[in-house]
């Protein structure tokens, strides 16, 4: 079996840059489109997704370990902040009965 | 030629001399912190007591001074002010003239203090007025003995502060307020132009200490007239005008006289009004060297002292009477002074310290008897009720007048005779008001004392003397009056025995050096002088003998008020609209530039740009705030074009 590296060399760069910068947008357009707190929750899962995609590409081709070790960051960071996050929307839930972030404008003026 | 002054190395007397001015002062202090916790025979202990103890020091020390050969010298206590090339100390300059005026001021303040313990026994406020009355010897007596001008400043500034708390003292009235504020604004003019020569003394002659001053001075090489010295003489005549109440700045004596009577007595006609003679005399050195200020200071005094008589004339106010007298007696020291005659203007001093607070202090007793009445108009035939006042207030008439032998004869008489040797017109103007005050100080007496009694059944029913305490300085001063004049007896009499000359004489050595032939002395013939004095009793005489006729013979009584006058009575009787002519020109015209100021500068500018910054931030963050809607999506929305922008920003340009 081949090494993960040489398996991710045989695409061409450009296809990994152009999917990870579709995803981000993806990511960006829903969360600002979207209403539901857990749609959003999940575009920004998926933000973040195709950076550690990009990271690890870009390991792949430049042989350089640095990269992956961001992405282990990131995805720890990221289970984190599920939890966190997560719990704060069932909170809202709870006193809103609404995942809605329209309605989560009192802190204005 | 002038000896150096040297500092006093005896520790004993340079206490001495501390004491003196500081005893008043803790009077002031037990009295003023204790006001309604002490009792008032206790006050009045304190009071009278620390004065008269201040007064027999000065006694010693008067006497030490001439058993020493009368030799002038300075008591330095510690450097007050030290700054660069300034340098004033806390010192005191006792020569021949400090004396003089410590003894004048603790001898007449004592009787007053004793009179005061009398007049003022019904006063609630017994103790802050012996508290005033002891920080105001304490502040006079700074003003005589300081070595140096700053002192004199203080003490000037002192008895500046006293005035204006004791005219103000029955702060119930509002008018009394409002008398009490007049003489404040009124000195403080008179005080911007005594501190503008002391900064001028100052740049002149490096130092502001008398003795380094007149020593300078007395080489002063600009010459006779320069500028500087007519500047800095005129600037020091500023606020002697202001505190001794010359024209322009006169207006604010006869309205002190809202103050209880002793303190008229003691700081409005003995004290505190002579004390812009003192100045000018202390600085005689400086005064020879510009004879035109001298000039000025003349024609200023001899047309005070008319104006000020032609008013006295009219007043019906026992009170005002001897205001304005004070004011055209004032206005004599002045003329004195303006025709270099100055050993005349401190004898006039002296004896109108005398007469003058007798004249007070009796008229003080008279309204202690009438209840606080003060229109003469309402009195008559006191002379049986009052006898012991009546006599001593015709005593003091008389002196003021200038009847042989009374005190007041003797100044005014050489005085008078420096005058005529200076300039027969500015005499003859000397004269007019001699003959004026001799007629309204009789109109006085006989509308006072003669005739029959024209007050209210109330009013006569309490008529009485006065107890021993207020009667007892009375005599002190009629005898004073009496005798004072014999410290100055005319050349006719025998040369060279004009005692009070002759003590003075030091005091013009610098004078002496800086233009000899200003100080020279007076050499009339006899006969011009028999001359002079026989026309001046005459006029008094003649003066008294028209008021006899007009308010014994025929009995005239000043017309009540509201009635009408002729045009010349009333312009006198309204003190010729000074007031009013002041309000109009000066008072008015000044408020409303302060209001437009007020209004323009001070509403529109200052607080129209502190206001506008405040008006700025909040309507900026009113606006600003819309921005903070509350909706998440709006936010993201705006950073997520924010951070596109910046990138193609960053892009295209980076």
């Amino acid at each position: 079996m081949n090494n993960i590296p040489e398996v991710i060399r045989t695409i061409p760069l450009d296809y990994y840059l152009f999917f990870s910068a579709a995803l981000f947008v993806i990511g960006v357009i829903g969360v600002l489109t979207r209403r539901n707190a857990i749609v959003i929750f999940m575009c920004i899962e998926l933000m973040l997704n195709a950076v550690n995609l990009l990271l690890t590409a870009l390991s792949a081709y430049r042989a350089d370990a640095s990269a992956q070790v961001f992405v282990f960051f990131i995805m720890a960071v990221a289970a984190a902040e599920v939890c966190v996050g997560l719990a704060i929307i069932v909170m809202t839930y709870r006193n809103i009965r609404s995942t809605d972030v329209q309605l989560l404008n009192y802190l204005k003026w | 030629m002038q000896e150096i002054v040297m500092p006093i190395n005896n520790q004993s007397m340079a206490l001495l001399c501390l004491f003196v001015p500081l005893l008043p002062l803790a009077g002031f202090i037990i009295n003023g912190l204790g006001n309604r916790s002490i009792a008032k025979g206790l006050v009045s202990l304190i009071g009278s007591g620390t004065v008269l103890a201040s007064f027999l020091i000065t006694v010693y020390l008067f006497i030490d001074f001439q058993a020493n050969g009368s030799r002038a010298y300075t008591v330095d206590f510690y450097d007050w002010i030290s700054v660069g090339s300034l340098q004033i100390g806390f010192s005191f300059l006792i020569d021949q003239l400090t004396l003089l005026m410590m003894l004048m001021v603790t001898g007449i303040g004592f009787l007053i203090h004793l009179y005061s313990a009398g007049y003022m026994s019904h006063d609630e406020n017994f103790g802050k007025f012996f508290a005033f009355i002891n920080l105001f010897m304490f502040s006079m007596l700074l003003l005589v003995m300081g070595s140096n001008y700053v002192m004199m400043f203080v003490g000037w500034e002192g008895v500046g502060l006293c005035s204006y708390l004791l005219i103000g003292f029955w702060n119930k009235n509002t008018s009394y307020n409002n008398a009490a504020k007049k003489a404040f604004v009124m000195n403080r003019i008179g005080d911007l132009g005594f501190l503008l020569g002391i900064f001028l003394i100052f740049i002149t002659f490096g130092s502001v200490s008398y003795p380094q001053v007149f020593a300078e001075a007395a080489n002063y090489t600009g010459g006779i007239d320069s500028t500087v010295m007519i500047a800095i003489t005129l600037l020091l005549f500023v606020g002697a005008m202001g505190k001794s109440a010359q024209i322009p700045l006169f207006t604010w004596l006869p309205d002190a006289m809202a103050g209880p009577t002793p303190v008229s007595a003691l700081i409005h006609a003995a004290t505190m009004v002579t004390a812009g003679i003192y100045m000018v005399l202390r600085s005689n050195v400086l005064y020879v060297l510009a004879p035109t200020t001298l000039e000025v200071i003349a024609i200023v005094g001899v047309a005070t002292a008319v104006l000020a008589a032609t008013i006295g004339l009219a007043q019906n106010d026992i009170k005002k009477v001897l205001a304005y007298s004070t004011v055209s007696q004032l206005g004599y020291m002045f003329l004195a002074l303006g025709v270099m005659a100055f050993s005349s203007s401190i004898f006039h001093v002296l004896t109108h310290a005398f007469f003058k607070a007798l004249l007070f202090l009796g008229a003080g007793s008279v309204i202690h008897a009438m209840s606080n009445e003060q229109d003469i108009r309402s009195m008559g035939g006191l002379r049986k009720y009052l006898p012991i006042t009546f006599l001593t207030f015709l005593i003091g008439t008389l002196a003021i007048s200038g009847i042989p032998p009374f005190a007041g004869f003797f100044s005014k008489d050489e005085l008078l005779a420096h005058v005529w040797e200076h300039s027969k017109v500015l005499w003859a103007l000397g004269m007019l008001a001699s003959f004026m005050t001799s007629f309204y100080m009789f109109r006085l007496v006989f509308l006072t004392f003669f005739g029959t009694f024209r007050g209210t059944e109330a009013q006569k029913s309490h008529l009485h003397e006065s107890p021993i305490s207020m009667t007892l300085p009375l005599i002190v001063l009629a005898i004073l009056s009496t005798v004072g004049g014999f410290l100055g007896i005319p050349a006719v009499f025998g040369e060279g025995n004009h005692i009070l000359q002759n003590y003075l004489a030091p005091i013009y050595g610098y004078a002496q050096v800086a233009n000899a032939p200003a100080v020279a002395p007076l050499h009339l013939d006899h006969a011009t002088e028999w001359m002079l004095m026989g026309l001046s009793v005459a006029v008094a005489a003649i003066a008294a003998i028209i008021a006899y006729v007009m308010y014994v013979s025929k009995k005239t009584v000043p017309v009540p008020e509201g009635e009408r006058l002729s045009p010349i009575h009333n312009l006198i009787y309204h003190k010729y609209y000074i007031d009013e002519l002041y309000d109009t020109v000066i008072v008015r015209p000044l408020m409303w530039l302060s209001t437009t100021f007020h209004r323009v500068l001070d509403v529109l500018v200052v607080d129209g740009i502190v206001n506008g910054f405040g008006k700025l931030t909040t309507y900026s963050s009113r606006t600003l705030r819309y921005a903070q809607s509350g909706a998440i999506g709006f936010y993201l929305m705006v950073m997520v074009f924010s951070i596109v922008l910046i990138l193609f920003l960053n892009f295209f340009i980076g």
